[in-house]
């Protein structure tokens, strides 16, 4: 009984259910490839690291009531700048130099996020507002880095971080898991979380506890600009060029779903980046499936959106007690005496 | 002169939210062509009524007549309908929209469905003429001061239905020309026999304007009163009520402590300390141990005043000592980090976070201090969090329980813990026994009494004035958004003194 009563229990179900169907529509669910993992689950592991990243991010914004439409473009200018610079290099292979390029590609993403975390908590912008300048604006910056073309790179140490393998395992996918390890140290081990979560529930209040809000509002946006960066470069590894108008095209409401269905409010306040991780992939199994299932493409969108709809019903309090509430004797409302 | 037949007439009114009787069968009246003043203190079941009035709540017993008929609000376009208009504290238009347009939002004159604008703009004129208002009808609200905006509102309010006008709180944002325009408008509404019923905090204002006036105290009736008839001391009697002494055993320990506070060090000094608008600039001492009581009406300054003391709001007058050293406080970390402490009076938008657990709730603004950099180890928040439910009794005693789900009373009291645990030099502390049981609100008063004897200064604001005089060393009086008197508490001073300064705002 209480476990399905976990708000990640439908989500989780969701997810075993897609992956099941995968497993007998898919010619090779997972096995061993040239000392590799491969099959249909690792691929939806590794399609899955961009969307992770940016999910993560988005958590932590929308813990503090906020919202990041940014982060697709900061994906394209962060994929923009690392190829500019890796395509000037003498040896595109030289590790080292790669390495620092990204760094320096990271560093921009960090900047973008502080610019967005200052309109928000120093100007006073509407986050919806403020990181919707960056969303549009953001994608134009990135063609002018490219010069408005596709600009194709040969590394393949960059390539490594989409498509290599470390220990057999998908590297891009193992990039995005110790993202959320870290993300997770960094709220749960610090006070960094409470504080967050503090600040979404109510920012007046928070106040009158002595809580900084305002650092720790940029501090989100600057963590969320930081991982759509690190998202760019997997996501322009992973085609060895840089695309500013598709890279991180409309991820922004793909994250925005992920941490929904991970059962984080939009309003704010509690926030489960377990749920984020269980969205993200759940919404990158779903692309899969709908290709493997052959769903024709006119439908797919479709398809997803009626999966979408029964997650969000499934989490509805409202919806479930319409629907189940009138067969059982309802538990006693823990009743609040007004004051 | 028998009495006009009463325009409403409101019978055995009772309604019951989860938990509490909001109004418990209460009998209301208004005449055609008068002025009626509805009072009683926060939480006395005022807005509750009128909002029973309006068709927001329906009713859980009672009848309501309205004209000779009986009728029965499902919903507030209803009892509009039915000639009944209110106008709020916060102007209910859209300051982008022309003042012809305000007047006439969703009733326009048409011609053909076609807007007569025309029409419209001259109709809106002579309106607004009636009520002796020449403004240009065609500039956008947003253009006119807030009274303007209000008697718009009126204007609108009367011209939709004129049998019966709601006025909840229209003076707390105007200045004293702007109240007395208002009041104009509203004689003059009066004479056209429009019922009016009125409500302020301010009572010179309910003296200066109305006619009768009608007294709630918690849910239950008081009386009705020809306002002539009452002297205003009677009038705040009746409204604040006499509540027998919870803590006899605290009667005399503010004398006994006084000799002890009189030489100790002053921890603060504000000195003609203000915020315009806010409240006056005003001269106040707490020394180390000392309990002094902030006393006055809702809406006297009260608040205002403790929140310029915690940095909440900042003071554009005078200036502020802590520990003999000049101060400008910018924000509540600047306070905090001087030892002063601030639990607001606003329990569920400024002082939990309903979401979060007791223990989160306790260590909050202990870890606010610290940075989130340094958190404060797991197994010492358990340690201090259980101390604290202990010792303040919280119920249910499980830390981890979402705040929410805790009454009133346990709610205030995590809030007291989240202050206590950051050991405050002085701890502010509004209205921390409102809307909570009896046993509660003692062991808070106890509370208090105690960290006094422990050395703490501690400013308490409240509005009852039984636990004031109980606990306070030294009162401060509030009125009309100044500090009228200081007083030290010693025998002579009693409730009915203090109502007295309540009342008259004399400085003696």
């Amino acid at each position: 009984m209480t476990i399905i009563k976990h708000r990640l229990f439908w989500p989780s179900v969701i997810l075993v259910a897609l992956l099941v169907v995968n497993m007998f529509t898919a010619n090779q669910f997972i096995t061993v490839r040239d000392g590799h993992l491969f099959g249909v689950l690792p691929d939806i592991l590794r399609g899955s690291a961009p969307l992770l990243l940016v999910a993560l991010g988005m958590t932590l914004v929308i813990a503090t009531g906020g919202i990041d439409l940014s982060v697709g473009a900061v994906m394209a200018i962060s994929g923009a700048v690392a190829c500019l610079l890796i395509k000037d290099l003498g040896n595109q292979n030289a590790v080292g130099s790669v390495l620092l390029i990204m760094a320096v590609a990271i560093g921009a993403s960090l900047l973008l996020g502080l610019w967005n975390g200052t309109l928000v908590a120093v100007v006073g912008i509407q986050p919806i507002i403020a990181t919707l300048i960056l969303m549009v604006a953001g994608r134009g910056v990135a063609q002018l880095v490219t010069d408005g073309q596709i600009i194709n790179v040969q590394s393949s140490p960059y390539a490594a971080i989409a498509t290599g393998h470390f220990l057999s395992v998908p590297i891009a996918f193992l990039i995005a898991i110790a993202a959320v390890v870290l993300t997770v140290l960094l709220t749960r081990r610090t006070a960094l979380g409470l504080l967050l979560e503090s600040v979404g529930g109510s920012p007046t209040a928070s106040r009158l506890a002595g809580i900084r809000a305002r650092r720790i509002t940029i501090m989100v946006y600057v963590v969320s600009g930081g991982l759509a960066g690190l998202a760019g470069l997997i996501y322009s590894a992973n085609i060895k060029s840089a695309d500013s108008i598709s890279a991180g095209n409309l991820i922004e409401l793909d994250a925005i779903l992920a941490v929904v269905i991970g059962g984080t409010a939009l309003i704010g306040g509690r926030f489960s980046i377990a749920g984020t991780v269980i969205g993200a992939i759940l919404i990158q199994a779903l692309q899969v499936t709908v290709v493997a299932v052959g769903v024709p493409s006119k439908a797919t969108l479709l398809f997803k959106a009626v999966i979408v709809v029964a997650l969000c019903l499934s989490q509805s309090t409202t919806f479930r007690q319409k629907v189940f509430g009138r067969f059982k004797s309802r538990p006693a409302v823990t009743a609040e005496v007004p004051a | 002169m028998g009495e006009p037949s009463p325009v409403l007439e409101m019978t055995g009114i009772r309604k019951v939210f989860p938990g509490v009787v909001a109004l418990d069968g209460v009998d209301f009246r208004l005449l055609p062509g008068e002025i009626h003043a509805l009072m009683g203190e926060n939480g006395a079941g005022k807005s509750t009524l009128i909002k029973v009035l309006t068709g927001v709540y329906d009713i859980d017993g009672g009848q309501i007549t309205l004209g000779g008929e009986q009728v029965d609000f499902t919903g507030p376009l209803q009892s509009q309908k039915a000639g009944v208009s209110t106008v709020y504290q916060e102007v209910n238009l859209c300051t982008n929209l022309t003042v012809a347009e305000n007047i006439f939002i969703g009733r326009e004159p048409r011609k053909f469905g076609r807007i007569q604008w025309g029409l419209m703009r001259k109709r809106a004129a002579e309106l607004l003429a009636r009520l002796d208002l020449n403004i240009d009808v065609s500039a956008t609200l947003d253009t006119y001061s807030l009274a303007i905006q209000q008697m718009v509102a009126i204007a609108r309010a009367v011209d939709v239905s004129a049998r019966v006008l709601i006025l909840d709180e229209p003076t707390s944002s105007l200045d004293a020309s702007e109240v007395a325009q208002l009041f104009t408008i509203m004689r003059r509404l009066k004479d056209d026999g429009v019922a009016i019923l009125f409500v302020s905090h301010f009572l010179d204002q309910v003296y200066e304007i109305s006619d009768r006036l009608t007294v709630l105290r918690n849910g239950q009736l008081i009386g009705e009163y020809k306002t002539a008839d009452l002297p205003q001391v009677q009038l705040v009697e009746k409204m604040i009520g006499k509540e027998l002494a919870v803590l006899e055993d605290l009667e005399d320990k503010s004398q006994r402590i006084r000799a002890k506070t009189a030489d100790a060090a002053p921890i603060l000094a504000a000195t003609g300390l203000g915020r315009t608008g806010a409240i006056s600039p005003f001269d106040l001492t707490i020394h180390q141990g000392e309990v002094v009581g902030l006393a006055g009406l809702l809406g006297s300054g009260r608040t205002e005043l403790a929140r310029l003391l915690f940095g909440a709001d900042r003071a554009d007058s005078g200036s502020l000592q802590i520990d003999g050293k000049d101060v400008t406080l910018r924000s509540p970390q600047a306070a905090m980090k001087r030892g002063i402490a601030f639990s607001s009076e606003n329990r569920r938008t400024e002082g939990i976070l309903g979401e979060l657990s007791v223990r989160e709730n306790i260590i909050l603004a202990l870890q606010a201090s610290r940075g989130w950099t340094r958190p404060i180890p797991r197994r010492k928040q358990d340690e201090i969090v259980d101390k604290y439910i202990k010792a303040l009794q919280i119920r249910p005693a499980d830390p981890e329980r979402e705040v929410r789900n805790l009454s009133g009373g346990n709610q205030q009291k995590v809030l007291l813990a989240r202050w206590l645990i950051t050991e405050p030099r002085l701890l502010i502390i509004d209205e921390p026994t409102r809307g909570i049981d009896v046993g509660a609100k003692a062991e808070i008063q106890k509370l208090v009494a105690e960290l006094s004897d422990g050395g703490m200064a501690v400013l308490f604001v409240s509005a009852e004035l039984e636990e004031v005089l109980r606990l306070s060393h030294k009162i401060e009086v509030l009125r009309d958004r100044r500090l009228v008197e200081e007083l030290e508490n010693t025998e002579g001073v009693d409730a009915d003194r203090i109502m007295q300064t309540i009342a008259s705002g004399a400085t003696q």
